[in-house]
């Protein structure tokens, strides 16, 4: 318990940053883009919008700096993150919404593939180090430098332009609308097919070699060595004992690496133009659309922070060290 | 002379814990891994400095020769526009060595001093430092960066190398820091503690020497970080597009539909050669993780004829009457 | 004592290495471990007292290998079982039930995600499958009063139990199957005297109760001398002389034995003046020629940087029952 409230407390200070860092960004970088936004906008805005826009971006410059940040928290926790100019006058708070979800499922499930995918062959290959399975070492390592929009290039110059096998963009099928029937869900499954793809290949390799890595250290580890005398089933020798620890830094490893994995699917959601919000944030930055981005970037942030409390109840469940003293 | 009890004791248990000589701390850099990464980055650090010299055209130079395919005269073929290819990648791995390097020496020295001082000093600074350093991990780079870059009026290289550095230090600093509180218990560091050495001198003379592999092994992995990073701030168009890089070539591949138009040639040479950057750096990682931590070497020992097998010893006979490498066997002839 | 053997090692040799670069962790040991007695292993470290403990177990980690020589294991029967000749699964099947370890480092031997009850009960899932679930807890509650562990600690994971706990909970393991042989590799270094004490008079009552063979390996000889039978005293990958203890400790033959005799101090008997051992002992891929101790020997004469001297009884007293010594002095 003690440790979660440890690890509770450590990404409440670490939202608590994200969304400090928000508000200084555009207070602090020169210029007044979203000013000139403001400007340009002028007529179609009502009152109640400028002034969140303006309490957002501080706009207001008769307010001191704190004034300024209790009205950002307080519009904050309205949900009220401005109008977005991509989708005027949609609020940036529905254009998340809307895409959210798709990011959700095709991060969290390429995700979790490739992790269970990347952790099974890294303890296989791990524990038969020396087979031929070693081979495959530089073929990994190779993968796991390309980045992952670029294989998301190929995948669409190949199976998309050259075969014609999937789409090569959107989320579903235009002429549906979006409902939870079969055509629909099958439509968006055919369509996040070659993007997850993508995702899961360029993730997997970096969960093999890490557990690949561990199992190797794991398996000299004295205790391994006593079930091994113990004259225990290779099954359980390998599971029970070796996989069972190595696969423990692995998944702190997870947290840790979700904010790369998290930069990489945004940039394949963008070469796929997927609905999503790495979608949504390549649109901002095109259109000079700052509450959109700065919107996204919230929402990504307490998602990742999210994501991490998650794996630290998954750590704490397989990690006794972690719970209080019996 | 003669040598008391709890020395043979010492003697039997693990081997006291020496600062590794220079030669030891270098060895990383043998081992067929590490060669070929450095043979690879070689090549590319020489294409650096050389490419735009040896780059068969200006870069930005159209040409009548539109989407040509590689031939003869184009070897990666051409663009939209009729520019060479091969001489955009040519001129373009400057910049990404540039900003690799820059981000990375940035935010290794971040990292030392973070990392190190959290690490050395403890308490409550380094409660604060590694507080700092666990924030900036979990925070996600890539959007932070894209915020930060599209609000700034003048995104040159070295501003995306300062923002890349800001958001990848963090990760070294917090191997250092507990690389450093192991090493801070180690005797030679009480000891020159104890003779009252000044704290700096301690961290450059006894403590640095032995994060030589380490520092080195974060310094790779930023620098495999920040090309990708930049790279892809080039390709979503919110780094300076005006600089040639091998990402903002992917840029107007990508905004002239390069792909719908079937022209492989324009973006298949610069991930390849983003692919085989992060594949040298990484094969130069690995030699000094095998540095590092032993039990990693690939040569298990195994060879054609014994199989080596976890939790079970091989028995490889010698035949018979060979005895070679036993040469005391000749001592086995009957006593005189 | 019987004089019946339970495991005899015969010409063993041992490499760290398949190539050219591979170095002789052992050379022809010859050992014979009897029904019912402790066998104490002696030597500094690196002179192969635990690479013989895995060898004859196969559980050398790579690149070990075993190059020569034969291991047999003697049922209560009078069968032999050729351990270097067993496949995977016969050698699982031998392991534990027949011979079982306690392992050195009693911190890293317990898997530190398990709690004590799985950790005790897998290893009769594997060997006793007919047992029932609760039959396995029976008998672990009853291992763990064998060692003077109260029941409610089966629960415990092993961070929560303490460093002499633990390595009780390892020889309550390593009694698990009733074997017939258990080794010891340095069972107590990492405990403090009166630990230390405590376990091992714990472990020779539990011998004279279940009547199984130890080999007892430890660098501190003066514990060996209280504790076991005979000793076998190793250097440079060797046997450099094997007798009882008794007259390991009145008359040691080898002046390596000699050496080590005063580098301890005894805890009972009379005092003796600590010495030590001048050097070093050397690593295995520098091993000097002819004797591997004559460098750091005070009596070394002239054969013996040249050959290799060889285990056989002293030559001065060739009667002396089952006493043998690798030393040109004594040849």
């Amino acid at each position: 318990m003690k440790y979660l409230l440890q690890r509770l407390a450590f990404y409440a200070v670490t939202a608590w940053a994200a969304i400090t860092i928000n508000f200084l960004i555009p207070r602090l970088m020169p210029g007044d883009p979203v000013q000139a936004l403001l400007s340009r906008y002028q007529g179609q805005l009502d009152t109640n919008a400028i002034n969140s826009l303006k309490a957002l971006f501080g706009l207001d410059e008769q307010q001191s700096l704190w004034q300024q940040y209790t009205d950002y928290w307080a519009h904050l926790l309205d949900g009220d993150l401005g109008l977005s100019f991509t989708f005027f006058p949609t609020p940036v708070s529905e254009v998340i919404v809307q895409s959210l979800p798709w990011t959700l499922a095709l991060v969290g499930v390429t995700t979790l593939l490739s992790f269970v995918l990347g952790t099974g062959i890294g303890v296989y290959s791990g524990w038969k180090r020396g087979s031929w399975l070693d081979g495959l070492l530089p073929v990994t390592t190779f993968i796991s430098s390309i980045p992952y929009f670029w294989l998301g290039l190929i995948a669409i110059a190949l199976f998309a332009e050259k075969w014609s096998l999937f789409p090569n963009s959107g989320g579903y099928d235009n002429s549906l609308v979006p409902a939870f029937d079969w055509p629909f869900i099958s439509s968006a499954l055919y369509h996040a097919f070659l993007p997850g793809v993508t995702i899961v290949l360029s993730a997997v390799a970096g969960w093999i070699l890490g557990m690949r890595n561990m199992m190797v250290t794991v398996s000299s580890e004295d205790y391994v060595m006593v079930a091994q005398a113990k004259g225990l089933s290779e099954r359980r020798v390998m599971f029970g004992y070796a996989a069972r620890n190595a696969v423990l830094p692995n998944i702190s490893g997870f947290a840790l690496s979700l904010g790369f994995i998290v930069g990489g699917t945004l940039l394949v959601e963008m070469v796929f133009t997927y609905p999503g919000i790495g979608f949504q944030l390549l649109q901002a930055v095109g259109a000079k659309d700052y509450p959109l981005m700065q919107g996204v970037f919230l929402i990504i942030t307490l998602s990742v922070l999210a994501a991490n409390l998650l794996a630290d109840l998954v750590y704490a469940a397989l990690d006794p060290r972690t719970r209080k003293e019996a | 002379m003669s040598i008391t009890a709890t020395d043979v004791a010492v003697l039997d248990g693990a081997p006291a814990p020496e600062a590794p000589t220079r030669r030891a701390r270098l060895r990383f850099l043998r081992g067929g891994k590490t060669r070929t990464g450095l043979l690879m980055l070689g090549f590319f650090v020489l294409l650096a400095v050389i490419g735009p010299w040896i780059a068969p055209y200006d870069p930005d130079a159209m040409s009548d020769q539109l989407l040509q395919p590689p031939s003869g005269a184009h070897w990666f073929g051409t663009t939209h526009t009729g520019q060479d290819v091969l001489s955009q990648i040519l001129v373009g791995t400057r910049g990404v060595l540039i900003v690799g390097f820059v981000a990375a020496v940035i935010a290794t020295v971040l990292s030392v001093l973070i990392g190190v001082t959290a690490g050395f000093i403890g308490g409550a600074v380094d409660e604060i430092l590694s507080a700092l350093a666990n924030i900036f991990l979990v925070l996600p780079g890539l959007p932070l960066i894209i915020i930060v870059a599209s609000f700034v009026p003048d995104t040159g290289d070295l501003l995306i190398a300062f923002a890349i550095a800001l958001t990848s230090w963090a990760w070294g600093s917090r191997i250092l820091r507990a690389q450093t509180l192991s090493l801070r218990r180690r005797d030679y560091v009480e000891a020159a503690r104890a003779t009252g050495e000044s704290t700096w001198r301690i961290i450059l003379f006894e403590i640095m020497p032995n994060l030589t592999a380490v520092i080195a092994s974060g310094f790779v992995g930023t620098v495999i970080f920040a090309v990708l990073t930049e790279i892809t701030l080039a390709f979503i168009g919110v780094a300076d597009i005006s600089h040639w890089n091998w990402g903002t070539v992917l840029f107007w591949a990508q905004s002239n539909q390069a792909l719908a138009q079937g022209a492989w040639w324009w973006f298949v040479p610069a991930g390849l050669c983003i692919a085989l950057l992060g594949t040298a750096l990484a094969l130069i990682n690995f030699g000094i993780d095998e540095f590092v931590n032993p039990r990693l070497r690939t040569a298990t020992g195994s060879s054609r004829k014994v199989k080596m097998r976890v939790g079970f010893t091989p028995v490889a006979r010698r035949a018979p009457g060979t005895g070679a490498g036993h040469p005391e066997h000749s001592s086995k002839e009957p006593r005189p | 004592m019987s004089a019946e053997p339970v495991l005899t090692i015969s010409g063993l040799n041992v490499d760290y290495g398949t190539d050219e670069r591979a170095v002789h962790a052992l050379r022809d040991i010859d050992l014979t471990l009897h029904r019912g007695e402790v066998l104490g292993l002696a030597g500094e470290s690196g002179s192969g007292k635990s690479t013989l403990a895995y060898a004859v177990t196969r559980l050398l980690q790579p690149p070990g290998v075993i190059t020569g020589g034969d291991v047999h294991y003697h049922r209560p029967g009078g069968d032999r079982l050729d351990i270097l000749s067993l496949s995977p699964e016969q050698l699982r099947a031998f392991r534990w039930q027949e011979l079982s370890i306690v392992f050195q480092g009693a911190m890293n031997s317990l898997n530190p995600v398990h709690t004590v009850h799985s950790q005790l009960t897998d290893v009769l899932k594997a060997h006793r499958p007919d047992l029932k679930k609760a039959q396995r807890t029976y008998r672990a509650e009853e291992l763990l009063s064998l060692v003077g562990i109260s029941a409610d600690r089966l629960a415990a994971y092993p961070h929560q139990l303490s460093g002499g706990m633990r390595q009780r909970v390892m020889i309550a393991m390593a009694l698990a199957l009733e074997p017939e042989i258990v080794i010891m590799d340095e069972p107590t270094t990492a405990l403090d005297v009166v630990m230390q004490r405590q376990i091992l008079r714990r472990l020779v009552q539990l011998r004279e109760q279940l009547n199984f063979s130890v080999v007892f390996i430890t660098h501190d000889i003066s514990l060996l001398i209280e504790f076991s039978d005979r000793i076998a005293i190793m250097y440079g990958g060797r046997i450099v002389e094997e007798a009882g203890a008794a007259e390991i400790y009145r008359d040691p033959r080898h002046p390596y034995s000699d050496g080590l005799l005063h580098s301890f101090p005894a805890l009972h008997g009379p005092r003796r003046e600590l010495t030590g051992i001048p050097g070093s002992p050397p690593h295995l891929s520098a091993m000097p020629a002819g004797c591997a101790f004559h460098p750091r020997c005070g009596k070394a004469f002239e054969p013996c940087d040249v050959r290799v001297p060889l285990l056989a009884a002293p030559a001065l007293s060739p009667t002396e029952d089952r006493r043998t010594v690798a030393c040109h002095l004594h040849a």
